[in-house]
């Protein structure tokens, strides 16, 4: 550990990737700094300032015109309490059901022996290559069939079985479960429904986590499948009820930004509490090591 | 060996269960019935017919079809030169053992790809806008030259949505090239600096062949997601239904919804999409011929 020498040669390359870094970084974020001084201007302030009023304040900035206002509306003349809601409980729930499947799914293409099992497994992950919108219509017309349509449980179901994920709690569970840890607790008696859940579920921990933050991502922000398949506006989660503003409320930038912000907020908080965990899952798949 | 186990025959059907039930209602069935509607002439649900291939001949001389892959196409090219590079590049600067505060750099970068693409239409709609628009008045600051009534969304579309898409996944593609980079031996790489190798021949001759395989993943994910992009222009163009400004927006994907949904003609949406399959596996299976011969 004398790493002092080689650091001073080092500098200047080090130097002028730590300024890449920034200047990269720095155009990364600037939409996220925009969106964030734009909900807390009026209406009036969005056009005459690039970030936040100028004025004489602290800093040169008109502190006193920031306002919570477009928060206020969003919350209290705007049906944004009720959409919070609504994503909240599909993303979670869905989320949740959405892991316990893939994870049993994985479970059972990747520790058992049985016919078909490799035919089977080629049809599940092939339908990965589907584009998702050639799906739509005949979902539609099941869960037409199915009474479905307009109901929550219409969300929820033909969220449950996604590809990728069985694909990743499979390829997690042919890697790190033990046959013979299986084997040995059969030996002592004990049930399938058990090891599953006190043997197997807490060695893929880590994908659990990751795949719980991926699912419940995805559902907040999907747009298609609740702006089809529900019509009542009461039922809409942010994603549609946000993008709505954008057609009844045209010049109305601030308060469009804000219900962005409040829409992006929780999953942005989610996935700077569990990131380490959020990206060795997605990477997991595709880098081995 | 059947009677060595000792599991029942039944127990993999059971963990399987709850994923199959949702997985053949709305995943399998729907995918087997849209092949079913490909091949039928269908206007409303009641009436139907078995047209044999008229939907994918119809498709030959559909100009709108015609614009719709031609605009598809060109994104798919801008995505793979843009943010293949890009993503490469951010994982090379952040690949460094000396490298103070890497994982708040990951973070950032990564950051864009959690926005959902509604709230991304959102943004980027009254970032782009003329003269009020965020880009416009930061350019004409920095390059008084810049002009502030520059018609982003109005006329340059696809320089629009690859500058969104670009900040929306480099990101993303960047933590697999960094984890890939990662795995590359020190070693290796240390041999070829005492060999007296430059940094570019080390990343040609060292690096890029140990990340190969990642890359190509990258590039089919790449491909394949800009063939299917659809949710990004549909919104940012939702008063033309996703055409944009003379059909400079619209997608293959974009045409499929529109015909499906709007004008309810869902055989022939199903022949757009099957067709648009069939390409996305050939694409695969061209690019696993071409990096197995590699490998030989």
């Amino acid at each position: 550990m004398s790493p002092a020498p080689a650091r001073r040669l080092l500098r200047p390359t080090t130097l002028l990737i730590y300024l890449l870094l920034g200047f990269f970084a720095l155009l990364t974020l600037l939409p996220f700094v925009w969106m964030i001084c734009a909900a807390v201007k009026t209406k009036e302030d969005f056009f005459t300032s690039q970030f936040l009023p100028r004025g004489p304040g602290f800093l040169g900035i008109a502190w006193d015109h920031l306002t919570l206002h477009q928060f206020v509306r969003l919350f209290r003349d705007l049906p944004v309490p009720r959409a919070l809601l609504n994503s909240i409980f599909f993303a979670s729930v869905g989320s949740v059901l959405a892991t316990l499947f893939c994870a049993m799914g994985g479970y059972g293409l990747s520790k058992f022996q049985f016919t078909g099992r490799q035919a089977l497994t080629t049809a599940i992950l092939g339908t990965v290559v589907l584009p998702g919108a050639l799906l739509l219509v005949p979902r539609f017309e099941t869960l037409y069939h199915l009474g479905l349509v307009d109901r929550y449980l219409g969300i929820f179901l033909p969220a449950l079985a996604p590809a990728f994920g069985l694909y990743l709690f499979r390829q997690a569970m042919l890697n790190s479960v033990p046959a013979d840890i299986l084997e040995s607790a059969r030996i002592d008696g004990c049930g399938e429904i058990r090891i599953f859940f006190q043997i197997v579920l807490p060695i893929v921990r880590p994908m659990i986590s990751a795949y719980l933050i991926i699912s419940f991502i995805a559902l907040w922000n999907d747009y298609i499948t609740p702006q089809i398949m529900l019509q009542s506006p009461e039922r809409q989660p942010l994603s549609v009820v946000i993008f709505s503003l954008k057609g009844l409320y045209a010049d109305d930038y601030s308060l469009m930004l804000a219900g962005t912000l409040v829409s992006i907020a929780p999953v942005m908080l989610l996935f700077f509490l569990l990131q380490r965990e959020f990206i060795s899952g997605l990477t997991s798949g595709a880098v081995k090591g | 060996m059947k009677n060595s186990r000792l599991h029942s025959a039944w127990t993999p059907w059971i963990f399987l269960a709850p994923f199959l039930l949702s997985f053949t209602a709305f995943i399998g069935w729907p995918a087997v019935r849209s092949l079913m509607l490909a091949f039928e002439q269908t206007f409303g649900p009641r009436t139907t017919a078995f047209v044999g291939l008229t939907n994918f001949r119809f498709m030959l001389h559909d100009p709108f079809f015609w614009t719709a892959v031609g605009n598809t196409v060109l994104f798919t090219v801008a995505a793979v030169v843009t943010q293949i590079p890009a993503a490469l590049g951010l994982a090379l600067l952040l690949n460094r053992a000396d490298l103070r505060g890497r994982r708040l750099f990951r973070v950032i970068f990564f950051a864009p790809s959690i926005v959902g693409l509604a709230f991304v239409a959102i943004i980027y709609s009254i970032m782009l806008e003329k003269r009020t628009g965020f880009i416009n008045s930061s350019l004409h600051a920095l390059l008084p030259a810049w002009d502030p009534d520059f018609p982003w969304l109005e006329h340059y579309v696809m320089p629009s949505l690859i500058l969104a898409v670009l900040w929306l996944s480099a990101g993303f593609y960047m933590v697999y090239f960094l984890a890939a980079l990662q795995n590359v031996p020190g070693e290796l790489l240390d041999a070829a600096n005492i060999d007296g190798a430059s940094p570019w021949q080390r990343f040609r001759h060292v690096t890029l062949p140990e990340i190969r395989p990642v890359l190509n993943i990258i590039l089919l994910l790449v491909v394949t997601g800009s063939f299917q992009l659809f949710e990004l222009p549909y919104l940012l163009y939702n008063e033309t239904n996703g055409n944009g400004p003379d059909n400079q927006a619209l997608t293959i994907v974009t045409y499929l919804y529109q015909t499906g949904f709007r004008s309810g003609d869902l055989g022939y949406a199903s022949a757009i999409g099957w067709l648009l399959t069939l390409v996305l596996v050939g694409l695969a299976l061209l690019q696993r011929r071409l990096t197995q011969k590699e490998e030989l």
